[in-house]
């Protein structure tokens, strides 16, 4: 079990394209991967989860993996978040 | 311990608030109630304070039959208790005593139309749906010939393609992809978050629509939860189950739910597999178990040509 906590920066959060993207790169780990938001888990493979998950701009979130390769996973989606999907 | 705003909880049950005591919510810790009879006599040994506390006609009629400052008294006594609210039943008009107290005191005092044993029934069906434990899981869950299939499984096996196919052939998609589920007295029930209600990701095409492309008899708002299909990708190395014989189950928030567990391979009409794993299940509620009459059959045979 590996996590991270990080800090959503982009301004829509992950709603739409961002929470796509975001749903995206976890389908590439094997690792069981969840986002945690107020204490409920998310499945981090699963847009609709995501996006109705509210994790707006500013919400801290955990990112937990669980598996092979979940230091890869976890580091990877962070640093998706980090980068504010490409947004300015 | 569970907090509800009180006009959540008037709204839902038809009260009518007579005294809020100052506080907006009501603290609750059980589903249970109490009728305050013997306490309002005195005897406050064993008393269930946490619970809701329903006066009927019995215990009004016993505090008119005392004296004012007798009557004013026991029910000042009541009140000193701490318990989440009171409910009068049948409509009936209290005077002053109670809201008095309540005020003074804090507490909550609300009033109903309906005759007491109602009252007592409503409020415990409404707490239990209301205190029932809740989970989330990552799943689908469509209704199978009136069965309710919860379809588990990793990301990207084909749980949704596969409630798509079904949805096609007359069943209903509850939920795709979050599923949200309470016991209710050891049932299990399962539903929908609200934002993503009859809404569906297919992978290529996007999130799609259930109820408009499919009409409103294709989606429904809760089911309960029968059985469990949880699909994998065919491991050559693992044991499927050949004959049917062993029940597996999944426990979700206590309970046990039948399991059966389907490979996934290429050629292979989930859908088809779904339908008759939920037939299959009705017939054995029924007490047909085709696997078990299967083997006891050739047994009877092998017994017959010993004979």
């Amino acid at each position: 079990m590996f996590s991270k906590e990080v800090t959503i920066l982009n301004a829509t959060g992950l709603h739409a394209r961002p929470a796509s993207m975001f749903v995206q790169e976890a389908g590439k780990y094997k690792s069981e991967i969840n986002v945690i938001k107020d204490g409920k888990k998310i499945n981090a493979k699963s847009i609709m989860g995501i996006m109705a998950g509210g994790i707006s701009k500013d919400t801290v979130v955990t990112v937990e993996a669980d598996g092979e390769d979940e230091e890869q996973a976890v580091n990877a989606l962070v640093e998706l978040i980090e980068s504010k999907f490409g947004e300015e | 311990m569970k907090e509800i705003l009180i006009e959540d909880f008037c709204r839902d049950l038809g009260f009518e608030i007579l005294c809020d005591g100052g506080h907006e919510t009501i603290t609750l810790t059980n589903s249970s109630i109490n009728r305050p009879g013997l306490q309002l006599y005195g005897f406050y040994d064993h008393f269930d304070s946490d619970r809701v506390q329903i006066v009927g006609k019995v215990e009004e009629s016993y505090l008119n039959s005392l004296d004012p400052v007798e009557k004013s008294k026991k029910i000042e006594k009541f009140f000193t208790y701490h318990f989440p609210c009171l409910v009068i039943a049948w409509d009936m008009n209290v005077d002053g005593d109670y809201v008095k107290c309540a005020n003074k005191y804090g507490r909550i005092v609300l009033k109903s139309k309906k005759e007491t044993t109602k009252v007592i029934n409503n409020v415990i069906n409404y707490l239990d749906a209301y205190m029932a434990p809740i989970i989330s899981m990552h799943g689908v869950l469509v209704e199978v010939f009136g069965v309710g299939v919860l379809i588990t499984g990793s990301s990207g096996v084909g749980k949704s393609e596969t409630a798509l196919e079904l949805v096609k052939r007359g069943h209903r998609l509850i939920t795709d992809d979050v599923v949200d589920i309470k016991n209710v007295g050891d049932r299990l029930t399962g539903s929908a978050p609200e934002l993503l209600k009859q809404y569906m990701e297919i992978r290529g095409i996007g999130i799609i629509d259930i109820r408009t492309l499919y009409g409103i008899g294709a989606v429904k708002e809760s089911v309960q939860i029968d059985m469990n299909i949880h699909l994998e990708m065919w491991d050559a190395t693992k044991y499927y189950d050949r004959l049917g014989l062993d029940d597996e189950y999944t426990n979700i928030l206590k309970v046990d739910v039948p399991k059966v567990v389907i490979p996934v391979t290429t050629g292979r009409n989930l859908a088809i597999i779904i339908e008759t794993a939920a037939r299959n299940n009705r017939l054995k509620y029924m007490g047909i178990n085709s696997a078990k009459d299967f083997c006891d059959r050739i047994a009877l045979s092998n017994e017959q040509k010993t004979d």
